[in-house]
């Protein structure tokens, strides 16, 4: 369109010649819509058959090992992707969270320290530790929603070295260095959930759960808001919007999100000690959800996926003691290619084949 | 938040002010941007205030909304003094402003942008569920989509519209619930004549018993559109009074129009 086109279509007044032309534009996936339609594609399809399947034909240690652990990380990263990608907020404290669930579940249900746990019903424990995990996610929230970008990063990873320290020097209920061990799945309606599959598919349901939730809520008034508040909080308080308390309210979502991942990974491994909240898991949730991209809720299952991987196969590679150089150097790389992430990447891809025209339809908005 | 209007608030109430400031004064260190500004705006009364650059106007909207608390003195909207209240609370008693420089989800659709500027003035604000077909929020947005002409881009991303059309949209989210004061900053910059022309026809067409204040630099539009004007410089009012007799007045002409006219 020339520059006197343009003019003209302004000075009419109507600005829709202009308008037309240029707006057929690749949608950006970061933002969601109120009601921006996603129609169940093939690739959709094929994900989730592929995850139904996969113990069927994969050894009982990769289902446990990779498929398992990938989603459980990838539900805590979610919960961290939530804040971050949609709420700008980025807690390093989201693996503490998880942990408190981890360390209430051991403390009310049933563990090898028979003296400190109180060995509840799973069915008791498990809401408990939730329900505490979540409002401790809370009581972070809103601590830390008054700061803004790399403070919010420092006060988050100040809750979470404060809370490893109390994890390895209270003896009296954490049981300090220790920890608790076998700290196990239950057996439900006669499924030992610590069997290989049945674990694997209590988790993908958890999985799924968080995934379909998080996507719910992104486009709900809620999530809405939220994008808006990462965008621009002054113009959200200028709006009506309570920014803080929407904001602690986020943290809620995600503290439940992460709780949820928390509990899985506890029973995972079998155990929760002061080493499951360090510093090293607190970066790890970071790096998954970065790995992965924070503009979608899958971002952060595929960024446990690769970083399983790494973290299980690249001993084969090089040396025991350098094979987190390995880990580092992809993580480097990606980001480095693709601040996006894998998902960067993958969006990068599809727009140098744009002929599939799908990738090409302008975006929905309130029909 | 809802307080009871004590005796000297029933006085206010009575005289039928939208927007009173007593004394306000807003300082940046040294710098006093606002210093003692008192005016009061009546409930229906349409304002422009003018002024050079820097003479502190879009500093006395961000006082009037909260954006930046008063250094002293009270702002009192419809009676009720509103002066430690956080700008959400004032917007969600009626208040709404537009921005020099629009700031707009640029990520989210034109519909989004209106549907948001409805759900903050309405209850609901953090609903999980998502608004059915029948939604009123949903009617509201379609209502402003439609009274600022922009239904044509409705599914765009605000960042693919024209300057006109954002400056339009930011009228349209200001427009949102039931204003009852709506603080319009320089809503025509930037704008082609043809725009320009659609603003008044806008701005005219407002319900009469919505106030507004402008800030305007263009004379032509700020004038044709309200029932009195407040010039201001170094932060203290210099005159007040109708439109005709600030154009006509010497000091208002040497002081702004003659450096407009300069520029």
């Amino acid at each position: 369109m020339s520059a006197a086109e343009w003019r003209n279509a302004m000075n009419a007044g109507s600005g829709r010649l202009a308008m037309g032309k240029v707006l057929v534009l690749p949608p950006q996936e970061k933002t969601e819509s109120w009601t921006r339609k996603n129609p169940i594609r093939a690739r959709h399809v094929l994900v989730l058959g592929f995850l139904l399947a996969f113990p069927m034909y994969a050894t009982p240690f990769l289902t446990y090992q990779i498929g398992a652990q990938s989603l459980a990380l990838g539900l805590i990263a979610l919960s961290l992707t939530f804040l971050g990608g949609y709420g700008g907020m980025v807690s390093l404290a989201q693996m503490t969270v998880a942990g408190v669930a981890g360390y209430m579940l051991a403390v009310f249900g049933a563990s090898g320290e028979a003296a400190l746990s109180l060995g509840w019903s799973w069915w008791i424990a498990v809401p408990i530790a939730i329900v505490i995990a979540t409002l401790v996610g809370t009581a972070i929230g809103w601590l830390s929603v008054r700061t803004e970008g790399i403070y919010t990063i420092m006060i988050t990873l100040a809750v979470g070295v404060a809370f490893y320290y109390l994890c390895l020097q209270n003896y009296s209920v954490l049981n300090g260095f220790q920890g608790f061990q076998r700290v196990y799945a239950p057996t439900v309606l006669g499924i030992n959930l610590r069997e290989p599959v049945p674990f694997y598919f209590l988790v993908l349901a958890c999985a799924l759960g968080g995934y379909f939730l998080a996507k719910y809520i992104l486009r709900a008034p809620f999530g809405i808001a939220m994008q808006g508040i990462r965008d621009n909080p002054r113009r959200m308080n200028a709006l009506g919007f309570h920014v803080m308390a929407h904001r602690v309210a986020a943290y809620a979502v995600a503290g439940l999100i992460a709780a949820v991942g928390g509990v899985l990974f506890t029973w995972y491994n079998g155990l929760v000690t002061p080493g499951s909240v360090g510093t090293s898991w607190l970066i790890n949730i970071l790096v998954i959800a970065v790995l992965g991209g924070m503009r979608h809720p899958i971002g952060p299952f595929i960024g446990a996926i690769v970083f399983v991987l790494l973290q299980t196969f690249a001993i084969d590679l090089i040396d025991r003691e350098r094979f987190n150089l390995v880990i580092g150097g992809v993580f480097l790389a990606i980001v480095l290619f693709s601040p996006d992430g894998l998902l960067g990447l993958w969006a990068a891809l599809k727009s140098r084949f744009p002929s599939g025209s799908k990738f090409l339809t302008p975006r929905g908005g309130i029909r | 938040m809802a307080t009871v209007a004590g005796p000297a608030q029933r006085e206010l109430l009575s005289t039928g002010d939208a927007l009173r400031l007593e004394g306000v004064s807003r300082s940046f260190g040294a710098l006093k941007a606002v210093e003692n500004f008192s005016f009061s705006v009546a409930a229906g009364e349409r304002r422009a205030v003018i002024g050079a650059n820097g003479a502190g106007k879009t500093t006395l909207f961000n006082v009037i909304t909260g954006d930046y608390a008063a250094t002293s003195g009270r702002v009192r909207f419809f009676g009720e003094d509103v002066t430690a209240h956080p700008p959400y609370e004032r917007i969600r008693a009626g208040m709404r402003r537009t921005y020099q420089s629009s700031l707009l989800f640029r990520d989210l659709t034109v519909r989004d942008n209106l549907f948001l500027a409805v759900r903050g003035v309405a209850r609901g604000r953090f609903s999980f569920l998502h608004p059915g077909r029948a939604s009123t929020t949903r009617a509201a947005a379609e209502g402003l989509l439609e009274r600022v002409r922009l239904t044509h881009v409705g599914d765009e991303p605000v960042a693919m519209l024209s300057h006109g059309q954002q400056r339009q949209l930011e009228i349209g989210m200001a427009l949102a619930g039931a204003p009852r004061l709506i603080l319009f900053d320089e809503p025509a910059a930037g704008l082609s004549p043809a725009e320009r022309r659609e603003l008044v026809v806008l701005l005219n067409a407002l319900p009469k018993h919505m106030s507004f204040i402008l800030i305007e630099h263009d004379l032509e539009i700020a004038l044709r559109v309200v029932d009195r004007v407040t010039v201001m410089h170094n932060g203290r009012m210099l005159k007040e009074g109708t439109p005709a007799e600030i154009e006509n007045d010497p000091e208002v002409q040497e002081i702004y129009m003659g450096q407009a006219g300069h520029a």
